[in-house]
This record gives C-alpha cells, sequence and structure tokens, in this order.
C-alpha cells in the first residue's frame, strides 16, 4: 500500500460559464522514500490535484468520482477538523512565489514557530531552538540571527528555502512542490532541487514535484505523471518515459523541449492547445492535437494499457508508440 | 527604538505638513490632559463684574456674559470634546473593524447582513440620526458617545471589509491554510494586522468629524448640559452676543474646534500618504 493513493479523481468547476471539468480519471500514487513529478503544460490540472489531495478545494468545486488516500485516511470524506490536523503535520506544500507565501509582516522565526505550536510540535519550551534547526536543514547561513529577518530582507532563493524550511517544521512524510523554482534562477534552482531531494532522500518522505519543466522532472523525479487536460495520460518511471514515450503528447512533449544538444531548429511545438475544458469532450482530450488520432479516440473510453515487461509503464492511449 | 527614532525623523522630515498635524495634535492631548491644571481662572465661576470684556492680557480670549473666562473654559473643555471623540472612534474601530474583517473572510450570509446594516445606517442622514439616537435615548454624554459611533461604524466596516476581502486571496493566507491553520487563526493573525494601516488612516480622519459631532450636537441642546464648558455650547452661547459686538464668546471655541477638527483631517491625509504612496501628489 503506497503513502498516497489518488484513483479515478474527478473534479468539476461550476462557473457561470458552465461547468469546467478539471480533472478526470486522473490516478496517482507516490511510495514513501520517493520523488512523483506531475509533469503538463498550465491548466492540465496540476495544481488542482495537488490541493485535492491536501484537502482544499475552491467552493466551487465538485468531486464527481473517485478516491483519495493518504496513509490509510480517506481524504475525501475525512472531517475538516481532522485535515487540519494533517496538513503541515503529515503533508505540506512548498510553493512556487516563497515572498507571497510568507506573511511580510511576521519574522520567518515567528513563521516557523507558528507551525510548530499550531501542531505542538515537540518541546513546548525549545521553540526558539526547534526554529534554528528547521533553518539549519535549509542550511540558511547564521540561522539565529536570520530567524529574526523579515520575508523582504531575504532574496528569492532565500525565502523558497525559508518555505521548505516551513513545509518540513513538523516532518511531514509527504511533500508537494508546486512549480517551487520557477521564480528562480537556474543556479539557485538547483540548489533548491537538491535540498528538496536530499531532505526527502534522507529521512524516506515522499514528495511530489509540480512543475512545466520536464527537464527538471528527469533530473530529480524516479516516477512522472504527465497530465493533459486534466487526465493523467502516461505514467512511468523517469528513466522508461524518456527512453520510450508511448502517449504521443509525451512524446511531443520531450520533442519540444529544448535540450543542450538540440538545435532550435530541431525543436518541435505541439499544435494547438489545451481544449476548453466547459465543453463537451471527446473521451480523449488530446485527440484534438494529435498526428496518431483514430476514430477510436473519439468514441471510446479510454484503455489504461501497460507496457510490455513494464506493469508500472501505463499509457491512455489506443494508438500508442 | 533609536532606528525607530530615526524613521520617524526621516518621515517627517518628508512630510513637513504631517509633522505639523501631529505638533498640533500633540497640542491638544496636552491640553486634554493638563487644561484643567492650566486654566488661568476656575472655567465655571462666575463673576458678573467682569461680564463680556473683550480679549486682554488678564484675559486672553475675553470673558462671557456671567464673567467666566472664555480661555479657561476653551481648555477646560478640550478634554470633554476630545474624551468623546475618542471614545466614539474606538467603539466604531473595534466593532467596525471586526464585523468588517468577518464579513471580509467569509462572505456569504455574514456579509449580506452586515452590508444591508451598514446601508441602512449610511441612508440616513448621518447628523440627523445622531440627533435622533440622543433624543431617544435620553439626553446624557454616554448616549453622545453611542450616536457617534453609531454613524461612524460603517466607514470601519466598509474599510475593513473591502481590505480583508483582498487579503484572505494573498499567498501567504492559502500558506499558513495549508499548514494547518485554523480559519479563526487565519484572519486573526494574517488577515486582521493588514488592515490596520487603512483603519489607521480612517481614525484620524474620523477624530475630526467625531469632534465637529459632538460639538453639533451640544449646539443644539444634545448632550452635554451648561454650564460644562463644551465647544458646542460655547458657540451656540456666544452666537447671541454676536450682533451685540462680543464676537469673542463665539469665535474663540470655534476657532479652536476648527483647529482640533483640522488638525486630525491634516494628520489623517498625512497618514493617507504614508500608507498609500501611489496617492502621493
Amino acid at each position: 500500500m503506497a503513502l498516497l493513493e489518488v484513483e479515478n479523481l474527478a473534479i468539476e468547476f461550476r462557473t457561470r460559464g458552465g461547468t469546467v471539468h478539471a480533472l478526470e480519471n486522473v490516478g496517482l500514487s507516490v511510495d514513501s522514500g520517493e520523488i512523483v513529478g506531475v509533469v503538463g503544460e498550465s491548466g492540465s490540472g496540476k495544481s488542482v490535484s495537488a490541493f485535492a489531495v491536501m484537502g482544499i478545494l475552491d467552493p466551487a468545486a465538485r468531486v464527481t468520482a473517485g478516491r483519495i488516500e493518504f496513509d490509510g485516511t480517506d481524504i475525501l470524506t475525512a472531517g475538516e477538523r481532522k485535515l487540519r490536523k494533517m496538513r503541515g503535520r503529515d503533508m505540506a506544500m512548498v510553493f512556487q512565489n516563497a515572498r507571497g507565501a510568507l506573511n511580510p509582516i511576521r519574522t520567518i522565526g515567528q513563521q516557523i514557530a507558528d507551525v510548530l505550536r499550531c501542531h505542538k510540535f515537540g518541546d513546548r519550551g525549545a521553540i526558539g531552538d526547534q526554529v534554528v534547526a528547521a533553518l539549519k536543514t535549509v542550511r540558511i547561513p547564521d540561522p539565529e540571527t536570520r530567524a529574526g529577518a523579515y520575508p523582504y530582507e531575504l532574496s528569492g532563493g532565500m525565502c523558497q528555502r525559508v518555505g521548505i524550511a516551513l513545509a518540513m517544521a513538523c516532518q511531514p512524510r509527504l511533500l508537494i512542490a508546486d512549480e517551487p523554482t520557477t521564480g528562480l534562477d537556474v543556479t539557485t534552482q538547483s540548489t533548491i532541487m537538491d535540498l528538496i531531494r536530499d531532505l526527502v532522500r534522507a529521512n524516506r518522505k515522499a514528495a511530489i514535484l509540480i512543475t512545466h519543466d520536464l527537464l527538471l522532472a528527469e533530473e530529480y523525479c524516479d516516477r512522472i505523471v504527465v497530465m493533459h487536460a486534466g487526465h493523467v495520460v502516461e505514467t512511468a518511471s523517469t528513466a522508461a518515459l524518456f527512453a520510450a514515450p508511448r502517449h504521443p503528447y509525451t512524446a511531443a512533449l520531450i520533442a519540444s523541449t529544448p535540450r543542450q544538444d538540440t538545435r532550435l531548429a530541431a525543436l518541435r511545438p505541439i499544435a494547438g492547445s489545451i481544449p476548453d475544458l466547459r465543453a463537451d469532450l471527446p473521451p480523449c482530450r488530446f485527440a484534438a492535437r494529435c498526428p496518431r488520432r483514430i476514430e477510436r479516440c473519439v468514441n471510446e473510453p479510454l484503455p489504461r494499457i501497460a507496457a510490455d515487461g513494464d506493469a508500472g509503464h501505463v499509457t491512455a492511449c489506443w494508438r500508442p508508440l | 527604538m533609536t532606528s525607530f527614532g530615526r524613521h520617524f525623523r526621516y518621515v517627517m522630515s518628508e512630510n513637513p505638513v504631517t509633522a505639523v498635524a501631529l505638533g498640533m495634535v500633540g497640542l491638544l492631548t496636552f491640553a486634554a490632559v493638563f487644561g484643567t491644571v492650566l486654566a488661568p481662572y476656575d472655567p465655571i465661576a462666575t463673576d458678573t463684574a467682569r461680564a463680556l470684556q473683550p480679549p486682554s492680557g488678564s484675559h486672553w480670549f475675553g470673558t462671557d456674559n456671567l464673567g467666566r473666562d472664555v480661555f479657561s473654559r476653551v481648555l477646560a473643555a478640550t478634554r470633554l470634546d476630545l474624551g468623546i471623540a475618542v471614545a466614539a472612534v474606538a467603539l466604531s474601530l473595534v466593532i467596525g473593524s471586526v464585523l468588517g474583517v468577518l464579513s471580509g473572510s467569509f462572505g456569504g450570509w455574514l456579509d449580506r447582513i452586515v452590508g444591508r446594516i451598514m446601508d441602512t445606517i449610511m441612508a440616513f442622514p448621518l447628523f440627523v440620526l445622531a440627533m435622533g439616537i440622543v433624543a431617544a435615548l435620553g439626553n446624557t454624554i454616554e448616549n453622545v458617545v453611542y450616536a457617534t459611533a453609531l454613524i461612524n461604524l460603517p466607514f470601519y466596516t466598509r474599510v475593513a471589509r473591502a481590505e480583508a476581502a483582498v487579503r484572505r486571496n494573498a499567498g501567504y493566507v492559502e500558506a499558513a491554510r495549508l499548514a494547518g491553520n485554523s480559519e479563526a487563526r487565519l484572519v486573526a493573525v494574517h488577515i486582521f494586522p493588514m488592515i490596520l494601516p487603512p483603519l489607521m488612516v480612517q481614525i484620524s480622519l474620523n477624530l475630526g468629524w467625531a469632534i465637529l459631532n459632538a460639538a453639533g450636537l451640544s449646539f443644539i441642546g444634545l448632550g452635554v448640559r451648561p454650564p460644562s464648558p463644551e465647544w458646542g455650547i460655547m458657540v451656540a452661547e456666544g452666537a447671541s452676543f454676536i450682533i451685540s459686538g462680543q464676537w469673542w464668546l463665539a469665535l474663540m471655541p470655534g476657532a479652536v474646534l476648527m483647529f482640533a477638527v483640522l488638525a486630525f483631517n491634516l494628520l489623517g491625509d498625512g497618514m493617507r500618504d504614508l500608507v498609500d504612496p501611489r496617492q502621493r501628489t
């Protein structure tokens, strides 16, 4: 039994412009000690899935099907009180905009202490020491002084380290990182990602890395889940995914990603854009953009086809590569 | 503390008008605290031998028809007028900010009910509403405070509601929610402190208005009763003497009243510039 199991999840948003079918048939599992990447274009449902795992849904959202089980707890039916106790202590989140995720008028030490106190984590009297220890784990130099700093006094990279320290303060078993390095420069990006990886590996935690950066996912994740327009189109180990992508979308995504040795002319962009999720969509939401489309794709519910000899490499496509 | 002092000096040298306004408010506060001690004469002692004397060295603001020293009365009245205004504003601040933050943060039916109540208050001519409240509840100083607080309530509620509605979507609020904080704690720790600066501006602007309102109510005979020295009453009592040439009876308390309202308005303007740099001209 994996630490986190998401099965068959479907979420829709009721809006004035119609019902948005944000997620359909989303499946995901994360084991302890594992980093799972969730990749896809903007609007593919990555963040909605992450928030659903944390038990937070927009008031306009409705779960129409599926199950989310975290360490034996059914998130979708658990009460708010129970979820509140789990958030921050059992599972925590790191955000894209690190500075925006910190309260500008509280020192970073106060904010870390808040989380510890909120979950009555550790020794009451030694909160100051715990704050310093938390800052030390994210390799912030001179943590004793920095604990008294306000977010505006720190650089973007430092803020993200504080964000990670906040998330890891209560030693959660699952860390969800939602585009944690998008606003940072490349060198900071790799130190932050190394930090997340080391923290997860060292303590056998689990992490979900949400990103649109395929190369980042390739470098840091054990397994990758590819999402498109609210569907999980392919799940595979990182090596298998890049060696032999089976879903046409995954293949297109890889072909459109610049690498060190690709020439600009060799990059092939994916035609079209994510379909309007309010419309009545065919079973395969990639069909309209897919060069391998056949009659079946728009008429029959999608299969889940495992690759030969690799049960963990599953794709939702009638005509996999 | 020294860094605060340095910052304070910097801010004040950048905003000379605010510095002057702060000095004016300081002077008023000083008068409110020490006025009765500093007054050269007993503000309610009558001396008909000295009635209606024009301003002079011994009576700076002259004397009234009963021979009371107008300067002493104006000075002694500061505490009462400022007290009414501060009490009323404090009351509407506390109630208004809580109502506003709750309706801005949670929305829904609470927001709708609070919003309609505030609309109802705003629909009245506010001074007439205050008059009505004091007339209905009884002619006492406490009721002047309650009436002034009630007519100021919508301003605080609306400012607090609008600010809270913006702040509740801030990244750090969402982050704090995902860290396991309860909704009550989110509002108290992460939303409420953020709306205080605009409320401070509202307080200062409102204090001037509350003083004017309290003086206005006693001018028409509601609230404070003679012989207590109060600016509004003094203007009212002095008004009948203007035609016969004793202008100082009404003018002196009126000028001090104007000074007080101006001081708080200037301070409020200055604070708004500090809080919202986009409005700097």
